[in-house]
């Protein structure tokens, strides 16, 4: 294993499975302590999480593991699974299922292909134009023309945010990033894009449960606070600093990246949250327990991973 | 063998689904009979597969002779790897009583999944239930049914339609009921179909 000659990776393994480590312990320890029935309630979400924290864990690390193609097979399948998720909420008819097919089984292999052989070019323009004018011309041929925008945004949109953006993860790493990617160290990046969003989004999480008063946006998500939103996004950003060393950033650069990730991160759990209210739903589906599902999971990652990667390639390719 | 876990291996992919267990559960292991709506295809192998694997060899689908009889695939399909009942769904002669595999069957302790709308819907309304399942509880009182419900699984793989797609499903099992003594076949037919409209409701 190569990985594990590379010390910054075996450090962050470390600190990781730590963290772990220790919530867990922690997690116990309070399941053992309380007794309200809020109480219990709260704690046993809590330890939902953590546990599913280890499984993504493992799958992220054994992913980045197998090298590149792990990790671009890994975020197919997150893709899909996203897209199952996000078509049984989103009301499709009878006459989409053909464009639903070309959509699962061409437009998201042939994308992460792309992403695999690391073909920049077509890359980003494959799914928000050739892709797009297929499918709507495929749905035109199909002859539905009940609520024909509707469907057509639907599909399109579940297309952008579970498909194309989430493949900006693994896109990564295809940047050539000066006296860093020669020597295969892109994968760091990606670590760093899913560490500082998810931690932003814990932080977030916890501050907003211990002095979280006012909602940003109560009709959308109540568990979003203010408090919360400025804490969270702070400790991130910190976090997101602190990690600079694996990157090929500067301490202030990767603390302004960091920053930046942490508000798309923000704002697509806000815009996930306010699709998952307009459909009557309170989580994606149960595939991780206590997660909700994939979707709910990698909703902060959508936004910040396209950002984050132009962001770099522009700067610093 | 193989290809029963590749089947629900694939089926677990497409759906995600798992057992919402809403006043059920599989143990103790029990003679039953499944009843569900039919929107799908995929209906038999969904309920089929989430039946824990030491009660699924005594679990045998009713599958449409016309249809699942009518490929060597299909076939190999509904006699290998779901022992499957074929049930004429058209009577030829009216000497043949189409329910009589299905009673050998619980005559031989074995459980049965059913579709007693006969026919799959689109999966909006739940169609009016066939009489099958009054006659064969009446010559198995205290047999006990168990609604099921799926969900989305028509969107999986639509009437008419070859290569499914990913949806998550989900599939609700309501819990089991006997025949009441003195219980007309109408009044029983609409309580079972109650039963499983009761699941349609999250």
């Amino acid at each position: 294993m190569k990985l594990f000659h590379d010390p910054q990776f075996v450090i962050i393994l470390a600190a990781l499975l730590g963290v772990l480590i220790i919530a867990s312990l922690v997690g116990w320890a309070l399941s053992r302590r309380v007794s309200t029935e809020k109480g219990c309630e709260v704690i046993a979400n809590l330890n939902t999480r953590i546990k599913a924290w280890w499984v993504m864990v493992a799958v992220f690390m054994l992913a980045v593991t197998v090298g590149p193609v792990g990790s671009v097979v890994l975020f197919a399948l997150v893709s899909f699974l996203a897209l199952r998720e996000y078509f049984a909420l989103s009301p499709t008819i009878r006459q989409d299922h053909r464009i639903l097919i070309w959509l699962v089984f061409v437009i998201l292999p042939v994308n992460y292909v792309l992403v695999a052989i690391k073909w920049y070019g077509l890359f980003t323009i494959f799914i928000p134009v050739y892709a797009l004018i297929w499918l709507q011309t495929r749905a035109a041929i199909a002859g539905a023309t009940q609520e024909f925008l509707d469907r057509a945004a639907r599909i399109q949109w579940g297309m952008m945010v579970t498909v194309y953006f989430v493949s900006y993860v693994p896109a990564l790493l295809m940047l050539e990033i000066p006296r860093y990617s020669e020597s295969g160290q892109n994968f760091k990046l990606m670590l760093f894009l899913v560490l500082v969003v998810q931690a932003s989004d814990v932080f977030q999480y916890i501050v907003g449960k211990l002095i979280g008063k006012h909602a940003i946006s109560p009709h959308v998500s109540p568990n979003k606070t203010i408090e919360g939103f400025v804490g969270g996004i702070m400790l991130g950003t910190l976090l997101g600093a602190g990690l600079f060393g694996m990157t090929p950033f500067t301490i202030l650069q990767a603390g302004a990246l960091a920053l930046v990730i942490c508000l798309m991160g923000f704002a697509g759990g806000l815009v996930m949250s306010a699709t998952k209210r307009g459909s009557g739903v309170k989580d994606f589906g149960a595939l991780l327990p206590g997660h909700g599902g994939i979707m709910d999971r990698i909703d902060s990652l959508c936004f910040s991973a396209p950002v984050f990667f132009h962001l770099t390639r522009y700067f610093f390719t | 063998m193989i290809i029963e876990f590749i089947l629900i291996g694939l089926m677990q992919l497409l759906t995600g689904a798992v057992a919402q267990n809403r006043g059920f559960s599989f143990e103790p292991s029990t003679q039953r009979i499944y009843y569900a709506n039919h929107t799908s295809h995929l209906d038999t192998l969904i309920i089929w597969g989430l039946i824990p694997r030491s009660q699924r060899k005594h679990v045998r689908p009713v599958a449409a002779k016309d249809y699942w009889w009518a490929s060597w695939w299909r076939r190999f399909l509904a006699e290998r790897v779901f022992h499957a009942i074929p049930v004429v769904r058209h009577r030829e002669s009216f000497h043949e009583d189409p329910l009589h595999d299905l009673e050998t069957a619980l005559a031989q302790g074995e459980s049965l999944i059913l579709f007693p709308e006969g026919t799959r819907g689109t999966g909006q309304n739940i169609q009016p239930f066939k009489s099958g399942l009054y006659h064969l509880v009446v010559k198995h009182p205290g047999l006990v049914l168990v609604p099921v419900y799926i969900d989305n699984l028509n969107r999986v793989l639509p009437k008419g339609e070859l290569i499914p797609v990913p949806v998550f499903c989900t599939v609700s099992f309501g819990s089991g009921f006997t025949l009441k003594e003195g219980e007309t076949k109408a009044d029983f037919t609409a309580r079972a179909q109650s039963r499983l409209q009761a699941l349609a409701a999250p």
